[in-house]
């Protein structure tokens, strides 16, 4: 795919080839999984993660119940082996609540992180390869955006647009594309000036090109640590937003939403509580463990 | 250091305008006109065209949006908030004392979170790669993975329904402060004590504290008098961070224990659409954390003068 007009193809093919200038995940992706694998903490998070992941896949599977089932004959009742973690105030089944609840983490980490990304890296390219008044623009907008503390900047988006499951992703969504956008910016600038790239200019590449083919991949590692960064806090502000009443609202088996009226329940059903809040926990848990173990893996600096 | 202070505050208008400009920005995104949503359905058509153009009028939307900029950075200028949407009272009467019961819980957070991230912070660097460092560690790990809302729900569970400690809910008093202070400054110690201990061992490692040591002095001497210090700068560079997250965090938390501040309001506004409370609120919160930044920074180039501003 030639982005550029007047290319100068076999040379250009060569420098594109990640194995001749220096690829992100040395070794390629199998052998960075391979490493994840033996890291300790890689091991374990990875672990939760491939759980989640088989749950929100077969979930319909695996659950012994249907999750918005009704069955006020059989509320609130205490872990036992027909429903081992118990059931809600509606006598819904929350190991299959629970279950279910993967879906909408799986929904935030990929929808969220994916706006954040493709937002914060447009923005970032745009700063760095935009003229300077671009730049200032930009890079003076996200100053602006960082001068909000998180939440309230999720306040914000959630006021506009109403609150809701879709706006909850968005809001998180834009609220972690500033970080994202500086990132880029700084990370595409120090590799600008790199001998390669300057190779790629020699051989006629237009801006474009050495843009998207060139200083992209080579600037995949910190974007992916930092986007491992960012999933946790997507799951957690997303997840909040539910408990506010913000985001997921009640009926659907969203982890935040069911705790809505955990409070209630404190005094008699701890197990109400208890579900979606470890399932939370333990979710996050994974996610930043996993994220460790990838910084380690593909930050040569921070290999210990 | 004036010239420093002048500059920094400088720095500091730009983005105070830029918070003004995306909270009057935040009234013109609305996808529903409140003018319109008022009188739809209730009068008759040319009646309401009326009425609705008078309403318009009266609050200046009928002129050209540089002109309403002006006029709402005025009248934010003049402590005028605008008034409830739902109440139609004046805002700044609603938000203001509970703007000063978040600013309460923040701060006791804060106190929290710095005495326990501190000291484990420290406990962990000193005793680096024993059970002491491990069992801190670990403990850090699982506090930025819990969820704060769910952590408050647990300490209400342990210290109000088992132990009947404390209330349940927040009766106005001291009592009330401590599980929603506890909640908030526990979570948040976990990243301080990551930061002081990374600090604190790389302070430990250099060669002036081998000198103090080779004196002879006490290691409490050691550590207290002459690593801690050098270690507490690099938490007053993320302490701006770590007050907007407990800002932020507060708006949750202040919902788990109906703790009567701006974080509940904002929530129950947003339910309300009462747009101006939860405008107002995000004005006030943005302006404030802003503030304490700048603060911060003269604090921080005053504590070290080696940095000036880049």
């Amino acid at each position: 795919m030639n982005l550029d007009a007047n290319p100068a193809p076999a040379a250009l093919a060569a420098y594109d080839d990640p194995g001749i200038v220096a690829g992100p995940p040395r070794g390629g992706f199998r052998a960075m999984l391979r490493r994840l694998w033996r890291h300790r903490s890689g091991k374990i998070g990875g672990g939760l993660v491939l759980l989640i992941i088989f749950c929100a896949i077969f979930a319909p599977w695996i659950a012994p119940y249907d999750p918005l089932k009704l069955a006020m004959l059989d509320r609130l009742q205490p872990p036992s082996l027909a429903h081992p973690f118990g059931t809600d105030e509606l006598g819904r089944d929350l190991l299959s609540r629970v279950i279910y609840g993967t879906r909408y983490m799986i929904l935030v980490s990929v929808v969220s992180t994916g706006i954040a990304a493709t937002g914060g890296i447009f923005l970032g390219l745009l700063a760095a390869a935009g003229g300077r008044w671009t730049d200032l623009l930009v890079m003076r907008l996200v100053d602006i955006m960082l001068a909000f503390p998180y939440i309230l900047l999720l306040l914000a988006v959630i006021a506009i647009l109403g609150p809701s499951l879709i706006t909850a992703l968005v809001a998180v969504g834009i609220a972690a594309m500033p970080g994202f956008a500086r990132l880029v910016r700084g990370e595409t600038l120090s590799v600008r000036e790199s001998e390669y790239v300057e190779a790629m200019r020699v051989l006629g590449a237009g801006t474009l090109r050495i843009t998207f083919r060139t200083i992209l991949p080579n600037i995949a590692s910190p974007l992916i640590i930092y986007a491992s960064y960012t999933m946790p806090l997507a799951v957690l502000s997303a997840a909040a937003l539910s408990f506010l009443g913000l985001g997921a609202q009640p009926p659907l088996p969203e982890w935040g939403a069911m705790l809505v009226q955990s409070r209630s329940f404190l005094r008699t059903s701890t197990w109400v509580v208890a579900a979606p809040g470890f399932a939370i926990f333990f979710a996050i848990i994974g996610l930043n463990l996993l994220g460790n173990a990838l910084r380690d893996v593909l930050d040569p600096k921070a290999r210990t | 250091m004036t010239a420093y202070i002048a500059r920094r505050l400088a720095m500091t208008i730009p983005v105070l305008f830029g918070i003004l400009f995306v909270t009057f920005l935040m009234k013109a995104l609305i996808p529903t006109d409140a003018v319109l949503a008022l009188y739809s359905g209730t009068v008759s058509e040319d009646k309401a065209a009326e009425a609705i153009a008078a309403i318009r009028a009266k609050y200046d939307l009928d002129k050209p949006w540089y002109h309403q900029f002006v006029l709402y950075v005025g009248d934010v200028a003049r402590g005028d908030l605008g008034e409830s949407v739902r109440t139609r009272q004046p805002v700044i009467d609603e938000i203001g004392y509970r703007y000063v019961n978040t600013m309460i819980l923040t701060l006791a957070s804060l106190v929290v979170a710095l005495i326990v991230g501190l000291s484990t912070g420290i406990a962990s660097a000193y005793w680096k790669g024993t059970w002491i460092d491990e069992v801190a560690m670990g403990i850090g790990l699982l506090g930025i993975s819990m969820p704060a809302f769910f952590f408050g729900l647990i300490l209400i569970f342990f210290f109000s329904v088992q132990l009947r400690w404390l209330p349940v809910m927040n009766a106005g008093d001291w009592k009330g402060l401590i599980l929603p202070a506890l909640t908030l400054g526990l979570i948040e110690a976990a990243p301080i004590s990551r930061i002081t201990r990374a600090s604190m061992i790389e302070v430990l490692s250099q060669d002036y504290v081998k000198a103090i040591r080779a004196k002879g002095l006490p290691e409490s001497h050691v550590v207290f008098r002459h690593a801690l210090p050098n270690a507490l700068l690099s938490i007053l560079t993320i302490l701006g961070l770590l007050i907007g997250g407990l800002l932020g965090g507060a708006f949750i938390i202040e919902v788990v224990f109906g703790w009567r501040g701006i974080g509940e309001l904002a929530v129950k506004a947003i339910g309300w659409r009462d747009f101006t409370i939860t405008q107002a609120i995000i004005l006030v919160s943005a302006t404030t954390y802003v503030m304490i930044n700048l603060v911060i920074d003269i604090l921080y180039a005053w504590a070290d003068p080696r940095i000036k501003l880049g």
